[in-house]
């Protein structure tokens, strides 16, 4: 599968310098992901989704030029001015980190091109004016395991989590939810490359909290709760919506049976309620993401990829029919104004109203707490 | 802190200091024989952890297209210098070349093709493993380090660089970016007296040990081993007695493949290894190495052992300084060797 997609990236920028040049009308998107750096998998999941795109809106042809930042904000800052100044691009799409998107936010608003990032970063306030995103805020995926922690009776809670900003950003989160309802009587930090959790795992059983939140993203997630329950832990284990697909569960075994953690719902499709808006669209795009790249290789990133996706071809097909041609800088403040007047947008993902004032809108409600049985994801009911 | 809590601390904190040993050894050993310090040792850790994972998994290891394309690159190198003139080849030296470069890397895919890998042994998977990645070693010294045998350290610490980072690129294209676990050697539960001990952590601390002394015994006994201590004491000297160093350093980058290989198989059971965790582990070693002075093999495993515990207690106490604490060792050490020996000016 890598070599293909190497080979598709490849035949992807070949085919951006060729038609760049000619097609001065058509529709471009550039797409920013960790392709490489420690946040490779999730970049792996956006061109996932990028390599599903339609090539068309409307009549336009649509080129979706995708660009590696390596993890790294410098060079996210560099291919995004890259793609502003020689794509010429009308619009932004990604990318999987906050510490990326923040570097990125700045320049797409000072050259006043729309973007919609795929991580939370915060869009809140004047610098953000161009700036959108499709994720959910670490704070409203907190708040439903705080909310879930406290129904079930628990009234400590111990914490281990990433010793970088994204440990850093849930704890925060839970720290503030939390207050007056569950006393944190562990924090613990670990690397995601460090050869073992023993340590901090014994600190926390050693604070005998009621249940552990595990403030980790992606595999790496699996390494406490394996260690918690290697060393005795009976406690309830929740983790965060940083876990986003099969490949925990692959690495984690029967260790993470029974983990609890909040969700976009398109992990869970075929399992939701026919009354979850979102069931229909996830189901949808679940199958044909699963024939093109196999069985359970669905994830939530993939889904908010295409959710970003679906943000800007929303706005850009009302900015078509009024006729404003693609590649111009009125084209781009229309799309800006257009995504500003989102209503009730179902994607894949969740569901989005985003007006002027609220640049995230993503509708909490769609969010589903999902726990782990017999090495499958269940929905919570 | 109780006694049961100090007891786990110390025996995880031994168990991946046996890690940073294997792999602090290594480092002294590429750098006394050939000066090169061995960045991307920490990837043949990867590479072994993930080609054991595949194997486990029961696909063909993404390896196997490095080694037959490093393979290739090497031997294409061996032809170029034979038909270059000035140094002459002999014929047989380039048979040998072909064979090893190509007849290996092919032989070895017809195996893998037609073994059923799924349902191989553990130990099968493992020599499997070793077969693939460390034949790695001798290619990366033809490709990389031989052409530039003769110069200057730093050019050497800058082309390990650079092989790292090729090594870590490569990494992410064949095994892909999520991580894996393997099944330890062994689930057994000892009773030692009042503690637990896992069966993965006596294999782990008795493989070391096994192989510090093979390292000691090839070094002390051998005739090859002689050679390689021949070098490292004086090159030109070792050369002018007939002792080739191109051979010398690819059979040092193979010793020190086999050792970060076997150091891969050890890890994957007890953490997720990915394509670039490689590096962390490498540097812990090479903290180690440092606190050896990069000559001394007893004090790099000291340094290792130490390294490993002051990792794990300080996880304990302060989990979120642990990498500084381990890393900030380095300062004191490195002071008290500058103070404590005498200046030798640098051979350039």
């Amino acid at each position: 599968m890598t070599f293909r997609s190497c080979a598709l990236a490849g035949a992807a920028g070949l085919a951006a310098t060729l038609l760049s040049l000619p097609a001065m009308a058509d529709i471009t998107i550039g797409i920013i992901a960790s392709l490489t750096g420690p946040a490779a998998a999730l970049g792996a999941e956006t061109r996932k989704a990028v390599s599903l795109l339609p090539d068309r809106i409307g009549d336009e042809k649509v080129t979706y030029i995708l660009l590696d930042d390596a993890t790294d904000p410098t060079s996210a800052v560099k291919n995004v001015r890259k793609l502003i100044s020689e794509d010429k691009v009308d619009a932004l799409l990604g990318p999987n980190l906050i510490s990326t998107a923040v570097a990125m936010a700045d320049i797409a608003n000072a050259e006043m091109v729309p973007m919609v990032s795929v991580a939370p970063l915060d869009v809140g306030g004047d610098k953000r004016g161009y700036v959108f995103r499709s994720e959910p805020s670490a704070d409203l995926m907190v708040q439903r395991i705080v909310d879930d922690m406290v129904a079930g009776g628990a009234k400590t809670v111990g914490f281990i989590g990433f010793s970088d900003s994204w440990g850093e950003l849930l704890l925060k989160a839970l720290t503030r939810l939390a207050e007056n309802k569950l006393r944190i009587v562990a924090v613990e930090r670990y690397g995601r490359a460090d050869p073992s959790v023993q340590a901090q795992a014994l600190k926390v059983i050693a604070a005998k909290p009621d249940m552990v939140f595990i403030g980790a993203s992606g595999t790496p997630a699996a390494m406490p709760q394996i260690t918690l329950r290697e060393r005795g832990y009976k406690g309830r284990i929740y983790q965060s919506h940083g876990v986003t697909s099969k490949e925990f569960l692959r690495v984690g075994g029967k260790a993470v049976e029974g983990a609890v953690l909040p969700v976009g719902p398109v992990l869970v499709a075929e399992q939701l309620p026919d009354t979850h808006p979102a069931k229909t669209s996830g189901v949808a795009f679940v199958r044909e993401f699963e024939a093109r790249h196999g069985h359970d290789s669905r994830s939530t990133f993939a889904g908010a990829s295409w959710d970003a996706w679906l943000i800007l071809k929303t706005a850009m097909a009302g900015a078509l029919q009024d006729k404003i041609a693609p590649g111009t800088p009125a084209f781009r403040t229309a799309v800006r104004d257009r995504i500003e007047r989102t209503n009730g947008l179902t994607g894949t993902n969740g569901v989005y109203t985003i007006t002027a004032g609220d640049h995230a809108g993503y509708d909490p409600s769609a969010i589903v707490l999902v726990t782990v049985k017999d090495n499958q994801w269940r929905l919570v009911k | 802190m109780d006694q049961t809590i100090f007891v786990l601390l110390a025996q995880d904190g031994v168990t991946n200091g046996a890690i940073y040993t294997l792999l602090a050894l290594a480092l002294v050993m590429v750098f006394a024989v050939t000066r090169i310090i061995l960045i991307p040792q920490g990837e043949f850790l990867a590479y072994g952890g993930l080609t054991m994972a595949t194997l486990e998994a029961g696909s063909l290891p993404g390896t196997l297209w490095v080694l037959l394309g490093a393979g290739a690159v090497a031997f294409a190198m061996d032809l170029a210098t034979a038909r270059g003139g000035g140094r002459r080849l002999p014929g047989r030296s380039l048979a040998r070349s072909a064979a090893w470069n190509l007849g290996y890397p092919l032989a070895l895919a017809a195996l893998l093709t037609q073994l059923p890998l799924a349902g191989l042994p553990l130990a099968a998977k493992a020599l499997l493993a070793l077969a693939l990645v460390v034949p790695l070693g001798p290619m990366m010294y033809r490709i990389a380090f031989q052409p530039v045998a003769e110069a200057p350290v730093l050019v050497l610490l800058i082309v390990a660089v650079a092989v790292h980072l090729a090594m870590v690129g490569v990494g992410l294209l064949v095994f892909g970016p999520e991580g894996s676990r393997t099944t330890p050697f062994s689930d057994a539960q000892f009773e030692v007296g009042a503690m637990q001990v896992g069966g993965h952590t006596l294999a782990v601390i008795g493989a070391s040990l096994a192989l510090i002394v093979a390292l000691y015994l090839f070094f002390d006994r051998t005739l090859y081993g002689k050679a390689l201590r021949a070098t490292a004491v004086n090159r030109n000297g070792a050369r002018l007695m007939g002792i080739s160093p191109a051979l010398a350093g690819r059979l040092t980058f193979l010793l020190a493949a086999f050792v970060g290989a076997l150091s891969g198989l050890l890890f994957a059971p007890m953490t997720t290894v990915y394509y670039d965790s490689g590096f962390l582990v490498g540097l812990k070693g090479f903290v180690a190495a440092i606190i050896g002075g990069l000559g001394s093999y007893p004090l790099a495993a000291a340094g290792a052992v130490m390294v490993g515990l002051l990792e794990s207690f300080s996880s304990f106490w302060t989990s979120a300084f642990k990498d500084v604490l381990v890393f900030t060792l380095i300062i004191p050490v490195l002071l008290w060797r500058s103070l404590a020996s005498h200046h030798v000016e640098e051979e350039e």
